[in-house]
């Protein structure tokens, strides 16, 4: 008699599950992308039905998600190289680097014509540019080329809240050109900071990165300075239709400290930061992740208070840029 | 016996296909509720119906009476 049993071999334990595919798209990036473009969908002028607000937003995400999916597939030979993304899904072979390149590819049209669909045609344009931004701009040609690299990939991530106001609006203003340059110019100073205190690879995948090229002094004065230029962004935003009393005093708040924090990194020596492990640096990051949030949480507090007629009244008279 | 035998190769596989299952029902249920929003925020969706109303006529043109 025939043995018919095939002597199927599981040997191959790198298949892929459903995480390792959600893991392909970044989830961590794509909350950051949720909340920036939710709070610009809420505080645009008008407002969208909810299923269709909803769409916007899942739309986004996914879109956010593509562009992840194509910097994996593009960048797997450098993950492979460095510790930290070593385990990311491609470069631990449990996808294909092809299968991923398709599926960024996939998910980039479907988010791109349904987000137009959901919303409008100038929203759907933005996204679609937002994802060839970041594969192509960025990953495919800044990344590798360029220890400006994260100022003008940074651009990427500041999209989503004008793609929100968009979506509502229809056209790009002064809030949503605001809210942009916001996370513009935030992204150099928090990455930087960042830099200083992780001991990365990246020289490893010879990727330019400028704590290496330039040096950790010339990085340290590169955080001094975008820190300087970010807030004036801060601040104007304060005297348009989003902003107002609350977010005007928090934003002077909150930029007096990051400015303070950005002076303290410029005046130390490398020696100092050793010596107490890097400390203000640590301190200075985990800031500027609260200084983003809150000051995008305070646009949403001016939205909630626009509701209360005393409020808006009083508010009304701060919002001097609303004429441009 | 059982002429199959679990691996935990299975249990991933199933956990794909519910993963994908759960996404594209979604979708589907997105685009439905889409699909509703838009058409209950069509105002202008009323047709004429095979018989002229002026009513719905922007310009309100009436044609001349014999």
């Amino acid at each position: 008699m025939t043995d018919i049993r095939a002597d199927i071999s599981y040997s191959d334990n790198k298949e892929a599950g459903f995480s390792d595919y959600i893991a392909l798209l970044k989830p961590r990036v794509m909350s950051l992308v949720v909340f920036t473009a939710l709070v610009g969908l809420i505080v645009a002028p008008g407002a969208l039905h909810p299923i269709e607000a909803l769409a916007a937003i899942i739309f986004i995400a996914l879109g956010g998600g593509a562009s992840g999916a194509l910097n994996m597939w593009w960048d797997a030979d450098i993950d492979s190289v460095m510790k930290r993304t070593a385990k990311r899904p491609v470069p631990a072979g449990k996808i294909d680097a092809r299968e991923a390149m398709s599926l960024g590819f996939a998910l980039s049209g479907i988010s791109v014509i349904m987000l137009w669909l959901a919303t409008n045609a100038l929203a759907g344009a933005l996204l679609a540019f937002t994802i060839f931004f970041y594969a192509v701009i960025y990953t495919m040609w800044l990344k590798r080329a360029t220890p400006q690299n994260i100022v003008i990939g940074g651009a990427a991530g500041a999209f989503p809240p004008m793609i929100g106001w968009v979506a509502v609006t229809g056209s790009i203003s002064i809030e949503a050109c605001l809210m942009f340059m916001l996370i513009f110019m935030w992204t150099p100073p928090h990455f930087w900071a960042l830099a200083l205190f992780m001991k990365s690879d990246y020289h490893k995948a010879n990727v330019p990165m400028l704590t290496v090229t330039h040096g950790r002094k010339a990085t340290r004065t590169h955080i001094l300075v975008y820190t300087v230029a970010l807030i004036p962004f801060a601040l104007a935003a304060g005297f348009t239709s989003i902003g107002g009393p609350v977010y005007l005093t928090l934003a002077l708040v909150l930029n007096a400290m990051f400015l303070q924090g950005a002076w303290a990194i410029w005046r130390r020596s490398e020696v100092q930061a050793e010596a107490d492990g890097y400390a203000v640096e640590k301190r200075v990051f985990r800031f500027s992740l609260a200084y983003l949030f809150l000051h995008f949480g305070a646009f949403l507090a001016e939205a909630a208070l626009a509701n209360l007629p005393v409020y808006a009244e009083f508010a009304a008279s701060f919002k001097i840029l609303e004429l441009f | 016996m059982a002429i199959t035998r679990e691996h935990e190769l299975h249990k991933r596989r199933s956990g794909r296909n519910i993963g994908l299952a759960v996404v594209l029902a979604a979708f589907i249920a997105l685009v439905f509720g889409l699909t509703i929003a838009k058409v209950q925020s069509g105002a202008t969706l009323q047709a004429y119906d095979h018989s002229y109303r002026p009513a719905l006529d922007p310009d309100n043109v009436r044609f001349p009476q014999r």
